[in-house]
């Protein structure tokens, strides 16, 4: 038989604020263990917490790009579960009545545009971090995390595959790194993915039961821990069994999902309504404002580059993946670059010297204007795309720029018919067994011929002449 | 209205003796037909109250205030080391 995967996607967004969701304590990363806490986020009695309000505009910000209904009417819950990790008994969360409900993204899968919706956003604090290597028989706990902001953004059942999850990642991801909401970094916990997935047979309307799998940390992981999940559900219907609606732990080092059965007996969370936070009314000035400041969003971003600069769509995708690198390239083509060239060679060498660092386009020491510039330069024709790399690859190293560069080196292109013609005759009066095979058909030898004369001549001749006589030399 | 003691004492990490048991779900059972009496009353027309002071929108400014220092914070922990509350060992 064959089954469809239906999974939804419980992702918790860390917000950018500087203080936490309902204190002033500093919300930032790596600080030394219990140095960022106070009464109120660790939970003693008599103290009344009061909400950022900087990441309330945050969650309506996100709602709005999400396309969701922002809540007249919302307010906080607490849900009550005991864990060395929550001081208080109890995390601050919303259930009824969240912030942002009812809206969907769109996700890019074979090439065909798929709704996702979201089902709903709510705020919540963060727990604290346990703690367990070197803590032996015991496990330490470091509270710096209770209370920092996150966004809980629940999807609807609407994803159908491993690949699609992926996609579903990536997008939220890149509009919430466009909000400047979230910094998305999984492996810093600042962006993390839970998992509800069940299967059914194809043509079936109703659900399957599904199993809750936890722990997805990484992007790498976001595929490999569904598609494990799914050969095992698939695997134990197919010898007969049931599937249980229970949590699961992904584990990366095994590759394997796993019961967790210490949770089971905690689904009992008795939400009420929180009596320290009053409910929240937005003003729907607020809403308009907060409407009005949002970016150009991805989306739109891509279908303009499409439109604007004439980019293939998958230049455009790459290109409006991060705010940054679209801005970069923007910028580029304003300073004077042709668009696809600019792509390319943002793509291509760019891309290659930025990773080889592990840095961001923010941290490129070469500015826009001067790749428009050398970009100019190859259009004159003073220097070849060949000769380009070199520059390029010395103005990324040294700051700079490409004619001072082609100036200091000589690397100006040879344009001069005789200088060509020259190093042509001297490379086929050296190769006679070559230039026999050529002219007996063997025309793959121009190549060998071209690689020739370019090298005598240190990359530096007008390759569209070079080729034009070599032709016209041998035949 | 009944309550099971076990499921109520597991949620709050409490083990109970069974003499224990007896005793709070006898005391537990009495507060809870107490307040059962509220059922007498028709609340049908009545929307649910969460908050019983009519303010909304309270908020502050993303602006840090004062955290503890770590000794304060950890001075009233049952368990601590230098740098870290510390608790049995959690096992997944």
């Amino acid at each position: 038989m064959k089954y469809e995967a239906v999974i939804g996607l419980e992702v918790h967004a860390q917000m950018l604020t500087d203080t936490k969701i309902f204190c002033g304590c500093s919300t930032k990363f790596g600080s030394e263990p219990n140095t960022q806490t106070c009464q109120i986020c660790i939970g003693m009695p008599g103290v009344l917490p009061v909400l950022n309000k900087k990441a309330l505009e945050f969650a309506i910000r996100t709602g709005l790009a999400m396309n969701c209904r922002i809540s007249a009417y919302s307010r906080f819950a607490r849900k009550n579960y005991f864990y060395p990790d929550l001081p208080k008994g109890y995390q601050i969360s919303q259930y009824e009545n969240p912030i942002c409900e009812h809206g969907y993204i769109e996700i890019v899968v074979d090439e065909e545009i798929k709704k996702i919706g979201i089902t709903r956003i709510h705020m919540e604090e963060d727990a604290g971090k346990n703690i367990q290597e070197g803590a032996g028989n015991y496990s330490f706990v470091d509270l710096n995390r209770t209370g920092v902001p996150l966004m809980e953004i629940v999807s609807e059942p609407d994803i159908r595959s491993p690949k699609e999850a992926a996609e579903y990642m990536k997008k939220l991801r890149t509009i919430l790194r466009y909000l400047g909401v979230c910094d998305g970094n999984m492996e810093q916990g600042s962006l993390r993915c839970d998992a509800n997935v069940s299967i059914r047979p194809i043509g079936q309307k109703e659900y399957g039961t599904r199993a809750e799998v936890k722990n997805i940390n990484s992007f790498k992981f976001v595929e490999k821990a569904l598609e494990y999940e799914i050969k095992r559900q698939i695997r134990v219907i197919e010898e007969g069994g049931k599937i249980i609606q229970e949590t699961r732990l992904w584990d990366s080092n095994k590759g394997i999902t796993e019961s967790m059965r210490s949770k089971e007996e905690a689904h009992d969370y008795r939400y009420f309504p929180d009596p320290d936070l009053v409910p929240i009314t937005v003003e729907q000035k607020w809403i308009d404002e907060i409407r009005a400041s949002l970016p150009e969003l991805p989306d739109v971003k891509r279908g303009r580059f499409v439109s604007e600069f004439g980019l293939p769509e998958y230049d455009a995708d790459l290109l409006t993946s991060e705010k940054a690198v679209a801005e970069w390239f923007e910028e580029t083509v304003r300073s004077g670059g042709q668009p696809k060239a600019v792509s390319n060679w943002m793509m291509g060498d760019l891309m290659r010297l930025l990773n080889e660092e592990n840095k961001t386009i923010e941290e490129c020491p070469l500015k826009p204007s001067q790749l428009a510039d050398m970009l100019k330069l190859i259009d004159k024709g003073t220097i070849s795309g060949k000769i380009a790399k070199t520059v390029f690859d010395e103005m990324y190293k040294t700051g700079k720029d490409a004619e001072a560069i082609v100036k200091e080196k000589g690397l100006i292109q040879v344009s001069d018919e005789g200088a060509i013609e020259k190093a042509i005759d001297d490379v086929i009066a050296k190769s006679p067994k070559e230039v026999e095979r050529f002219k007996a058909g063997d025309e793959k030898l121009l190549g060998f011929f071209v690689g020739q004369v370019m090298k005598a001549m240190k990359g530096k001749a007008n390759p569209r002449m070079l080729n034009e006589i070599l032709k016209k030399k041998l035949t | 209205m009944n309550i099971s003691i076990d499921h109520l004492a597991r949620l709050a990490r409490l083990s109970l003796s069974d003499d224990e048991k007896k005793l709070f779900e006898n005391q537990i059972n009495s507060i809870l037909s107490y307040v059962d009496k509220l059922n007498e009353l028709d609340t049908s027309n009545v929307e649910p109250t969460s908050h019983v002071i009519s303010l909304s929108n309270v908020v502050r400014d993303d602006l840090p205030g004062t955290s503890l220092g770590r000794e304060e914070a950890l001075m009233n922990a049952p368990d601590r080391t230098d740098k870290f509350y510390r608790v049995p060992k959690i096992i997944e």
